[in-house]
């Protein structure tokens, strides 16, 4: 893996200066290495990451079954990577034409990587210099205690797609309010209503005097002399308040894995200690991937753009238009048959730029039902391009897909939902149009996207810990069952339990068009002393 | 400015297009920059370096069973279109996790993927045929997207892997028929500076060597030859030698049902099984062994190679008697019944039309008669109860008569690789210790 030459580093800081004039933001730096086959074959097996933990199964090819991103929620062949700076990769013979639009498209991706919210929580720290002090730290562990660091990897591994990745969002988004504040909350919320249970013209005049207290002295002496009077009245104030905002702590969310940090007796003990570092290493790589595939079209799709616009306006590529249009084409066609995230992605922006910009995104126009009506309408604001770097910024996949593609959009690119079925007489697959609905299409994208089963969990008062499937229409993959909960009843160092949904019976119908009846039943799965067993609820 | 004027000598661009047939119906994230936009293909890996961690995985896993937990590895798919020996063993595994199972209820019908253009609802816009070898590999896995990782190796390899690390059984006795070894001479053996013929070839590349450590070779790309120095160790020479040549030991024909019933996992799980029947013999009969492989649903037909056998599918009836009747006919025909040791792996879900095995018990006794050994492997959905296969097979009492020509195996659907080769070894036990 070594540097691109100084030539071709030119051409990227061109890029830069061109890319910024046009809008994007990034940060200054960028490391570009040329890789072989080789150092591509170690990368993809760590996600691209140079500084991954090592681990065995990333030396093994991996099953490429059904639902192989529900399980590896990563790209193994990513170009660039949201790192600081961030470090993308190339083939050692790009035509210098081909490296442009690349460099480009990269830099569409680092910036959907730097102003994404979803990337929030990765903005503040370099994952590839933290992920080389986890490897260190993984290595100096499996030292002293060998293959047990591989066990507890794959133990965590095993819940680290239910990994509390909004939570963690949201913990960004709503940091913790200042002491003061939360004991005014805690006061009044609290200890009068509930605790001293006030009566309400009682309340009112603690407010009151609260409110007078600030407006005479402002809100932090006024604040800090209210609760002096407060203390004297109830001495035992303060020790409520500890023991509530302690209570607190612990109903704050928490994922398995951060559960089993804090309350797993096992895990806890002295001799294993060491197996919660190990846990939070998973943890933390887990959350860094997780935006990356919630926001897969979008992220194609506005690298996809903006390489296909600035490339056409950069004065040092003439003469090599139909080059760029050949490889363009194929990165951009909407597919005959099957999902392309690339020109899917560009096509919505497109899409709701030029709508953007026709002001269809108002109430006006939503009200048209007429077809010419809404087709002609044109109220030109010119802030198409303000609107799609909005959209860049707030949106995930999930969302976009929601909100922007509707009929118009399906229609004006004659999209549709194509189903694969077998023709046992002729012997053959056939491919078919099933449907051109939006509605269809739009579930059809939603169902494709990727979405990890939602697993809440509570422990009963003989240490057994409960993990309940929520049910939304799909089992858990059956073979699976085990061994996960295997690895969860290690690092928890009790029996577990899980409640979840079957299919107990399908009733076909006579006609072959129709989706089969499904017949739920509700089964609980028990994790004893390494053995599994089952009963019906 | 045109700070492109100045780059190096224009390098053809290698860029193309990935295959379409594999990205039909491909999710959204089958995707990736470094392979779509920059033409490069999925890194393979490297043979020796892939052998050795392939010991290693296999050692974890014994420790894994030491140490109470199942075992992770299984040996992959193994395909390798056209040369004989040739397999592809690729060691996987998988992270088992909660995720949920997206699997369409609808009989013959896969789930919905997109596409764009004409053609109004309900219109058929593309069809293929199933059968196409190589359309969708019967193994799913490895296939195709294959690449990273995959360890070629030749069959005998896994073989020895197998006999060594799985612990199967070895075979007491190498056959009842002779081994016969002869020698032949050839021109295979090679000699510098004299000898019956000149290699052109090698001398060509050992003039170059021999220029190139004396620097007469400045530039790779215009070679000038009127430089060269020759000397006479550089002429290389093939000399008469001797050689032994074995005749084939043992033959194996390799039977698989592909109709309709046994879509999917039943015919993994076959094919699986047979592929490491056959590196085991490989390595037991020290690659002397012939291979026959024979597909039938109605009817029966022989394929040329195992990676077509490996890939078709149909959609059919069953009609068992077509397959050992074949067998049989080939075998007549032939006379290979003097010569080897003849095996019969088959492999059904146990569906036949014949319902009592009235045309297809006899057909089974006269192959008994010609082979070594006849190994039925029966791969059947646990709660479809007993097949009708197994249940006239019983009836007949045929394997207990023959308990050391006939086994039979009945794998559920689900079972794993450790059972598959469990399978192997009570298909092949010589001391009959089946359950």
């Amino acid at each position: 893996m070594q540097l691109i030459d100084q030539h071709t580093k030119s051409i990227m800081e061109g890029c830069k200066e061109r890319a910024r004039e046009a809008g994007l933001s990034f940060c200054d730096e960028s490391l570009e290495y040329i890789v072989t086959n080789r150092d591509l074959l170690e990368l993809s097996a760590k996600s691209m990451i140079p500084n991954l933990y090592d681990y065995w199964v990333h030396d093994v090819d991996v099953l490429r079954e059904k639902g192989r991103y529900e399980l590896y929620p990563s790209n193994p062949y990513e170009t660039v990577i949201n790192t600081r700076p961030a470090i993308s990769y190339y083939n050692d013979n790009n035509p210098d034409w081909l490296n442009v639009m690349i460099f480009y498209h990269v830099l569409a991706h680092m910036d959907f990587f730097q102003n994404n919210m979803y990337f929030q929580h990765t903005w503040a720290y370099d994952f590839n210099g933290e992920a080389l002090a986890d490897k260190r730290l993984i290595a100096r562990l499996r030292s002293t205690y060998g293959r047990w660091v591989d066990y507890v990897i794959e133990f965590a591994r095993g819940v680290d797609n239910l990994v509390g990745y909004f939570n963690a969002l949201y913990q960004i988004d709503q940091p913790e309010k200042p002491a003061r504040e939360k004991m005014v909350d805690y006061y009044f919320d609290q200890f009068l209503q509930v605790e001293e249970e006030f009566t309400q013209v009682d309340y009112l005049k603690e407010i009151e005097a609260f409110n007078r207290s600030v407006r005479e002295d402002g809100s932090e002496t006024g604040t800090d002399t209210f609760f002096i009077r407060v203390r004297r009245k109830y001495p035992e104030f303060d020790e409520k308040y500890k023991n509530w905002s302690e209570k607190e702590k612990k109903q704050r969310k928490q994922d398995l894995m951060e559960f089993f940090m804090d309350h797993s007796d096992f895990l806890n003990r002295q001799e294993n200690k060491w197996m919660k570092s190990v846990i939070e290493v998973v943890r933390k790589t887990s959350l860094f991937f997780q935006p990356q595939i919630r926001t897969k079209i979008m992220n194609e799709g506005w690298a996809t753009y903006w390489n296909d616009r600035l490339f056409l306006e950069d004065d040092r590529i003439n003469g090599h238009e139909i080059d760029f249009s050949k490889v363009n084409s194929q990165v951009a066609a909407l597919s005959r048959i099957g999902l392309n995230p690339y020109a899917l992605g560009l096509r919505l922006f497109q899409n709701i730029k030029g709508k953007a910009e026709a002001g269809k995104y108002s109430y006006t126009f939503e009200k048209l039902v007429d077809q010419k009506a809404r087709r002609d309408f044109n109220k030109t604001n010119g802030d198409g391009l303000d609107f799609i770097f909005a959209v860049r910024r707030h949106l995930c996949d999930g969302l976009f897909i929601r909100r922007f593609v509707d009929q118009d959009f399906v229609d004006q690119h004659r999209l549709f939902v194509a189903g694969k079925k077998l023709n046992r007489s002729k012997r053959t697959w056939q491919y078919y149009v099933k449907s051109r609905k939006a509605e269809d299409y739009r579930k059809m994208l939603l169902e494709n996207l990727y979405h990890p089963p939602s697993i809440r969990f509570s422990v009963d008062a003989g240490g057994v810990l409960n993990l309940i499937h929520v049910f939304e229409g799909y089992p858990l993959v059956k073979d699976f069952i085990a061994n996960t909960m295997l690895g969860i009843e290690y690092l928890w160092g009790k029996p577990v339990t899980l409640e979840t949904h079957q299919v107990k019976q399908l009733n076909k119908t006579d006609d072959k068009q129709e989706e089969p009846e499904v017949i739920w039943e509700k089964v609980k799965y028990t994790m004893d002393q390494r053995k599994l067993s089952m009963e019906w609820i | 400015m045109n700070s492109l004027s100045k780059k190096p000598a224009q390098k053809t661009v290698r860029w193309a297009p990935p295959a379409s047939g594999s990205e039909i119906f491909r999710g959204i994230y089958g995707r990736s920059d470094f392979i779509h936009l920059q033409g490069a293909s999925r890194p393979s890996g490297d043979f020796d370096v892939c052998l050795r961690s392939f010991e290693e995985l296999l050692e974890r896993d014994r420790q894994r069973e030491k140490d109470g937990f199942p075992r992770k590895i299984k040996i992959g798919r193994l395909v390798r279109p056209g040369t004989k020996n040739r397999v592809t063993v690729v060691p996987t595994t998988v992270e088992e996790k909660f995720v949920h199972d997206t699997i369409a209820y609808k009989e013959d019908e896969e789930s919905a993927s997109g596409g764009s253009g004409e053609g109004e609802a309900g219109e058929i816009i593309d069809e293929r045929p199933i059968d196409a070898p190589g359309a969708q590999g019967a193994g799913g896995a490895g296939e195709g997207e294959g690449g990273a990782h995959e360890l070629e190796s030749d069959a005998y390899e896994i073989g020895r892997i197998l006999t060594e690390k799985f612990e199967l059984p070895n075979l007491q006795d190498k056959g009842k028929k002779r081994s016969l070894s002869y020698y032949t001479y050839d021109l295979t053996d090679k000699h510098r500076g004299s000898g019956q013929l000149l290699d052109k070839k090698a001398t060509l590349r050992k003039i170059l060597e021999t220029n190139m450590t004396l620097g007469a070779v400045p530039d790779i790309n215009h070679i000038d030859t009127t430089r060269f120095l020759i000397a006479p160790r550089d002429k290389v020479f093939r000399i008469l030698s001797r050689e032994r040549d074995y005749e084939s030991q043992a033959l194996v024909f390799f039977v698989r049902d592909y109709s309709g019933s046994m879509w999917g996992k039943a015919t993994e799980i076959v094919v699986a099984q047979h592929v490491l029947i056959y590196s085991w013999l490989l390595y037991q009969y020290a690659r002397q062994v012939e291979t026959r492989f024979i597909l039938h649903d109605t009817e029966a037909k022989e394929v040329e190679d195992f990676y077509t056998y490996y890939s078709l599918r149909v959609a059919g009836g069953t009609k068992i008697v077509s397959a050992f009747r074949l067998i049989n006919d080939i075998i007549e025909e032939e006379s290979l019944y003097r010569d080897y040791n003849i095996y019969v792996f088959h492999g059904t879900d146990g569906d036949d039309w014949d319902t009592k095995g009235e045309a297809t018990l006899p057909e089974i006794r006269k192959t008994i008669d010609y082979a070594n050994r006849v190994g039925i492997t029966l791969a059947a959905s646990e709660n479809r109860g007993i097949s009708r296969m197994a249940s006239y097979l019983n009836d007949s009492r045929l394997i207990e008569e023959k308990r050391a020509k006939i086994r039979l195996d009945q794998i559920s659907k689900s079972a794993d690789e450790q059972r598959l080769i469990e399978g192997i070894r009570r298909l092949t036990s010589e001391d009959g210790d089946e359950r």
